[in-house]
């Protein structure tokens, strides 16, 4: 009984470990049709909640099973796992067939070669290039070389005003350059309100309002070689311009400084807050409880004239991209689905729902999306937006330097002085972090 | 009475008429005997090499390997990078060795106050728990509590406590009690620190509570009774009878909560997510942040490996110093 017993543990062990091996590593190089039957999916979370995604993204999938008979395994990864998620189903082999990146991430996943390119022949099969946006494609990998990913929803940033608080302050227009913004700002700012929200610790938002003010200031954060250079005068001078809302100008409440999880958005809601830079706010405010006719849109404000190219840009192009695992075992069904979720109607559908703009050049005529805040969106979106960087060191950028306008933040939230030295060291420290090539 | 005793002759006797009936009749050779223990042990060890020793072996090769985004899909085929990555990691008059060092003294500083003052507060607590009396019991359940919560339920909720505007410490500081100016940020700024140690001590006191108060219950209570009667107070048997029994007890106790404490991540990461602010910034987040943040999964094993080299030597040292203690003692 004895020896049967060690016999089976030790059994029980090896064969663990024989699984545990099994687990380990993954060697295949690319994708084939295994599987044919099945697929999986990591959505991204784009509606008010995970279970709000479900509830959104079910019945399109069972749509798309009645049609091909593939049945699509959903999870809806919540972004600040998303990234390291897909970091480990790229070492070990063991990802999903189908998932959602953010765009800004294109170039950085890219360069893993994890994901399948879009080559012509993939291309081909969903309908051909021509039928997305030319700024939405911009930002699916680094230019030049095959799309990594394909756009799904597009969005764009904007001003979004309080009606009420604008009318208790005799403001009559949203401002359109900088300088009215403070000067408007300085008007609003008083009695516990404050004119302009920010989400001072999240990086990612640092980082598209610094890009974009960058831009304006001339500066790229990389050189043309897709080195890193963001101690440049403009980059200096955007990031400054940034924290001095709330440095300086004394628009922006210091408590923002620690904001991450959109309480600036819940402020404005509250009727504490006037404005906020966002991407297609609507749907929060309609969950804050705020109806449709208490808020406005404008486009963001550049430093003088009106929003176009070059140093006019308002935006950065913010979307959601869709990518097939190159590993994946069921890649003609991949490829189907990704047809079927970039279809005419499937983005009518969905893009209506998240509030985004479909970046499928038909389905923007549909009539939903005339409303005046998407319109605003999708001009700017259409006239004076630009990707990120499409460098694979992006996403480590967003990560040091979204850290850098987070220190800063702090500083001026605990009423240290920030000059143009203390950035400039605060952005040199976060050009050392970034990794040697 | 007599029937127990009845029975434990018959027990004795029937041991006496057969013996070796225990091992039965098959008695296993010399060698299958000495084999027993070591064929029990090999699924705990294959287990532990499984889980604790392979995954080790993995970071210490990454960490001579030029580990980034270009072959994280294939990792073995990222180029043998020497000792470099180690170089980075200690130069400390560049900015990464020296971010590095500061992310060190601020945890060995942050360990210490954290350890201390969980020992103490665990003891003291102990201590006072010792003798028996009304609601013991529920006190004794109630101090457990931060230790049986999920950490990242627990963390969360203080850093909803410690948000500026709606927080409840600022509420209580500054609205009520108005012992500050204005209200002050706890998860951002040199704060952060304070913020870090309550929540840790918070979340490892109740450790020490359990261990000493299971120390105490091996303290025979004549030592008191003959102390008290020799007209020692209580502070004098604290110090002369209750300290030196825990001895034991306490090298371990400290030993572990100096390597939890040292390496802890949830706590910081929770509190402050990916970005830790300088001065709470923990080695373990440090250390994340340097592989994941950058993708630079090398230099972030080297730092591991040296981080593992420097624990692995605090414990040897704490435990020759230990067994030389003891050894002293013995004589």
């Amino acid at each position: 009984m004895r020896g049967f017993r060690a016999v089976a543990s030790g059994a029980v062990a090896v064969s663990l470990l024989a699984t545990a091996t099994a687990c380990g590593g993954g060697s295949s190089t690319g994708g084939s049709n295994e599987s044919p039957k099945t697929l999986t999916y990591w959505a991204s979370n784009q509606g008010p909640n995970i279970e709000a995604d479900k509830k959104i993204l079910e019945p399109e999938l069972r749509k798309f099973e009645e049609r091909t008979g593939i049945k699509v395994k959903l999870e809806v990864v919540p972004w600040s796992d998303l990234l390291n998620r897909i970091m480990t189903a790229t070492t070990s082999g063991q990802g999903p067939d189908v998932l959602n990146i953010g765009n800004t991430w294109s170039a950085s996943l890219q360069s893993t070669g994890a994901l399948l390119p879009w080559d012509e022949k993939n291309l081909e099969k969903i309908g051909g290039r021509d039928r997305f946006v030319e700024a939405a494609l911009a930002s699916t990998g680094a230019p030049g070389s095959d799309p990594a990913a394909i756009p799904l929803y597009s969005m764009s940033y904007a001003l979004y005003y309080n009606k009420k608080m604008f009318a208790d302050a005799g403001v009559e227009k949203p401002p359109a350059t900088w300088d009215e913004l403070v000067a408007t700002g300085r008007k609003l700012s008083k009695d516990g309100k404050w004119a302009l929200g920010a989400e001072g610790s999240n990086l990612s938002n640092n980082i598209h309002q610094v890009f974009v003010l960058g831009k304006q200031h001339g500066a790229d954060f990389f050189d043309a070689s897709g080195k890193p250079d963001f101690t440049s005068d403009g980059a200096v001078a955007a990031v400054k311009q940034y924290v001095d809302f709330m440095a300086t100008d004394k628009i922006i409440a210091p408590g923002n400084a620690e904001y991450a999880q959109n309480q600036s958005l819940s402020d404005f809601a509250k009727d504490k807050t006037a404005m906020v830079l966002w991407q297609a706010a609507a749907s929060t405010f309609k969950s804050q409880g705020m109806a449709d006719d208490e808020w406005g849109v404008a486009p963001v404000p550049v430093q003088a004239g009106a929003p176009g190219q070059g140093k006019s840009l308002n935006s950065m192009v913010a979307g959601i991209n869709m990518a097939v695992f190159k590993n994946t075992k069921n890649l003609d069904g991949a490829l189907e689905f990704v047809k079927f979720m970039t279809s005419d109607e499937e983005q009518k559908l969905l893009c209506r729902t998240y509030g985004s703009i479909p970046p499928v050049k038909a389905a923007q005529s549909d009539p939903a999306f005339d409303r005046p805040e998407l319109k605003v969106l999708r001009d700017t979106l259409a006239t004076s937006a630009a990707p990120l960087p499409q460098v694979p060191n992006e996403s480590q950028f967003e990560t040091v330097v979204g850290t850098a306008v987070k220190n800063l933040f702090a500083a001026a939230a605990g009423g240290e002085p920030v000059t143009t030295g203390s950035v400039k060291a605060e952005l040199a420290k976060a050009q050392q972090q970034m990794p040697q090539q | 009475m007599n029937t127990t005793a009845d029975s434990e002759v018959r027990e004795r006797a029937v041991r006496k008429d057969t013996p070796g009936a225990a091992r039965g009749p098959r008695r296993p050779g010399r060698l299958r005997r000495s084999a027993l223990p070591y064929i029990l042990l090999l699924p705990a060890l294959l287990l532990e090499l499984l889980i604790h020793l392979v995954p080790i072996a993995l970071g210490i090769a990454m960490s001579f390997k030029e580990l980034t985004q270009f072959h994280l899909r294939d990792w073995g085929s990222a180029p043998w990078s020497g000792l470099d990555n180690f170089e980075v990691a200690v130069d400390f008059d560049a900015p990464v060795g020296q971010a590095l060092l500061t992310s060190f003294f601020t945890t060995c500083l942050f360990t210490v106050l954290s350890v201390g003052l969980c020992w103490l507060l665990g003891t003291a607590a102990a201590v006072c728990m010792q003798e028996s009396f009304k609601g013991r019991g529920v006190l004794r359940a109630l101090f457990l509590v931060p230790y049986a919560l999920p950490v990242y339920a627990a963390v969360i909720t203080w850093a909803f406590m410690f948000q500026r505007d709606n927080g409840l410490i600022n509420h209580v500081l500054h609205d009520q009690l108005g012992l500050t100016d204005s209200p002050s940020f706890w998860l951002i700024g040199d704060n952060s620190f304070w913020a870090l140690l309550i929540v840790s001590v918070w979340k490892g006191w109740p450790f020490a509570f359990l261990i000493v108060m299971a120390g105490l219950q091996n303290i025979p209570k004549e030592l008191y009774e003959a102390a008290a009667l020799d007209g020692a107070g209580v502070w004098q048997q604290i110090r002369r009878i209750t300290l030196p029994s825990l001895r034991s007890v306490n090298q371990v106790l400290v030993l572990v909560l100096f390597l939890w404490t040292f390496n802890d991540f949830n706590t910081p990461f929770v509190l402050f997510g990916k970005a830790a602010p300088e001065a709470a910034n923990l080695i373990s987040i440090h250390i994340y942040q340097s592989s994941f943040a950058t993708w630079n999964f090398g230099t972030g094993s080297a730092m591991s490996v040296l981080l593992l080299a420097f624990l692995l030597l605090v414990t040897a040292v704490h435990l020759v110093a230990t067994s030389r203690g003891r050894k002293v003692s013995d004589v």
